[in-house]
């Protein structure tokens, strides 16, 4: 089964990257944010550094470790946020109708006529640059996404009898969506959040590298490639590692956000 | 038709009004005076205030919008503080080199994808489709900003085939050969992620298409397999491929602004971020308004060609 072994080797990578990032404080590596002029933009394979430095003479291994920390919870958190909202707010969409259904879909409509990462960067204009609010502005503006997903499903389940027998037995409607409801929505929410996580990733990196996200020194994925720009004809390496560490990681969701698909969806899997 | 069309700009309106109030509302969301922020520290209580008359934000925030829209609506996005210039003005003759660059970059997208499409399903499992399956796969996960760079390191640096940024070489002369070698780089870059996308779109269709009866019969005629696939299968695959294309043509347009960042690209995307960074607030409203008023209107010059394409549409 080559594509198992392609998700189990996906699953390896995320593992790899949320381990290093969770142990980063007590791996053997350098001080991320030490700067070491003399020994500048070193090329990978030099002496004690594994990977290379940047144009600060900062150890590059180091900086990929702890900017794994940033860029994962970045995206991680970006995208559980632009969930909570949406599920929220489908929820209610799809089981109240009416005026908040309406609501809510013309809300989605609005902030859909807008290219993804345009409104993104007006959010983050506003608010200020910074890594908290470049998050704020992707969990915001990725919310329709997950609301439209849940008040389609939504909408087919509350006509359906086991709903109707939560009624007739008394139950309140929060209970009826808490506990009949909610559950149904697990798997497409698994799903989607899974295919979520690398666009989240993908997005907040690029945030950061528009300046708008993380601010230097702090190491993160995207921030590095930004000041590697610079130096990219002398020393391709500062910047072709750390977009290759986005790319790795970024590819290794979608694999295993595919093979979730085919496994909670088993039409798919001889499709 | 033209009832169709006339729902569908009546649906524009709620539409367009929601994004002027988001659009309005970017300035508002800095927790703090905006006038300040805009001027920084520096800055006297009197130039604050004068800023502030100026911008109207003495007044209640609806009064503001409806201030601004009145000035919108008359073609005054304000005044850029860094430029001391009309907004308008430097975001339209902006907007041309992001159009340019979208355009091909959505030419480039459609012509390539169409052409992997067909071939990868033409032949399936074959070098060709093995290839562009993994372009798409590659395509969803590569941050187009990192694809800019391997692009510049390895045709600017390491081959030196084409520049590495900009529109126009310093002492070129500004041709159009000059223009199309600074454009080709970042029309790949852009083009890249939504060419695997249609590629993927139009393989799988074409499968579809090539398993009915009707290929069956042109086969049965004698016709030769290239007719087959490209005058009847070809055909009938495209309704789907071109609702792709425009919803593509919209993020390609927003796309544009990282782009235009890597390769130092003279558009509305790099004169956007260079407003944030200055905080120059009524130049970023006035990039994002009409990066979003293009957005909006070419989703609906795509429904519109679609239902032009497939009549069903209009009766819905």
């Amino acid at each position: 089964m080559p594509r198992n072994r392609l998700a189990l080797a996906a699953a390896l990578v995320i593992a790899a990257a949320v381990l290093g990032a969770m142990l980063a404080p007590y791996l053997p590596l350098l001080d991320p944010d030490a700067v070491d002029t003399p020994n500048r933009l070193r090329p990978p394979g030099a002496a004690g550094h594994l990977l290379g430095t940047d144009e600060f003479g900062r150890d590059m291994l180091a900086r990929l470790v702890w900017g794994a920390r940033i860029s994962l919870m970045a995206g991680v958190g970006a995208a559980a946020a632009s969930m909570l909202i949406g599920v929220l707010l489908g929820l209610h969409a799809g089981y109240w109708g009416g005026h908040v259904d309406t609501i809510v879909m013309r809300l989605t409509d609005i902030l859909m006529a807008f290219p993804y990462i345009l409104l993104a960067i007006a959010i983050v204009a506003g608010l200020g640059p910074g890594l908290a609010n470049a998050m704020v502005a992707i969990a915001i503006v990725g919310f329709p996404f997950y609301a439209r997903l849940v008040r389609g499903v939504v909408l087919s389940l509350r006509e359906r009898e086991f709903v109707e027998a939560a009624r007739a037995l008394g139950s309140s409607d929060r209970l009826i969506l808490r506990r009949h409801l909610l559950p149904h929505l697990l798997a497409p929410i698994a799903v989607a959040f899974s295919l979520d996580v690398g666009a989240k990733i993908l997005a907040t990196a690029g945030l950061s590298f528009l300046g708008l996200g993380t601010q230097p020194p702090t190491a993160d994925w995207g921030s590095m490639l930004a000041t590697a720009r610079t130096f990219v004809i002398l020393r391709p390496h500062v910047a072709l590692l750390p977009g290759l560490a986005i790319f790795v990681v970024v590819l290794s969701l979608n694999v295993l956000g595919d093979a979730l698909q085919d496994f909670l969806d088993p039409r798919l899997r001889h499709g | 038709m033209s009832r169709y069309l006339l729902r569908r700009l009546l649906l524009l309106v709620p539409v367009l009004v929601g994004v002027s109030v988001v659009v309005f509302l970017v300035l508002h969301l800095a927790p703090g005076d905006p006038a300040e922020i805009m001027l920084g520290p520096q800055a006297t209580q009197e130039d604050v205030s004068r800023l502030r008359a100026d911008l109207g934000l003495d007044r209640p925030l609806p009064l503001q919008y409806v201030h601004w829209m009145a000035h919108v609506l008359q073609g005054d996005l304000g005044r850029s503080i860094r430029m001391r210039q009309p907004v308008l003005g430097e975001v339209l003759l902006r907007f041309r080199a992001t159009l340019l660059l979208t355009a091909t970059a959505l030419v480039l997208s459609t012509v390539g994808g169409i052409a992997l499409g067909v071939l990868s399903a033409a032949r399936p499992h074959s070098m060709v489709d093995r290839l562009s399956t993994l372009g798409s796969i590659f395509g969803a996960s590569m941050p187009s900003f990192w694809l800019a760079l391997v692009l510049m390191v390895c045709f600017s640096l390491w081959l030196g085939w084409l520049p590495a940024s900009g529109m126009y070489g310093a002492h070129a002369g500004g041709g159009l050969l000059d223009l199309l070698s600074h454009l080709v780089l970042p029309a790949i870059t852009l083009a890249a992620a939504s060419m695997t996308i249609i590629a993927r779109l139009t393989r799988s269709t074409m499968l579809d298409v090539l398993r009915q009866d009707f290929v069956r019969t042109a086969r049965a005629k004698g016709l030769v397999e290239r007719a087959v696939v490209l005058r009847h299968a070809l055909r009938n695959a495209l309704i789907p491929t071109v609702t792709v294309v425009g919803v593509q043509a919209g993020y390609l347009l927003g796309g544009a602004v990282l782009t235009e960042t890597v390769f130092s690209w003279p558009g509305v995307g790099t004169l956007m971020i260079q407003g944030i960074l200055a905080r120059d607030f009524p130049l970023v409203q006035g990039c994002v308004l009409v990066i979003a008023l293009g957005f909006v209107l070419f989703n609906l010059a795509v429904d519109l060609l679609y239902a032009v394409l497939d009549p069903r549409i209009r009766y819905e």
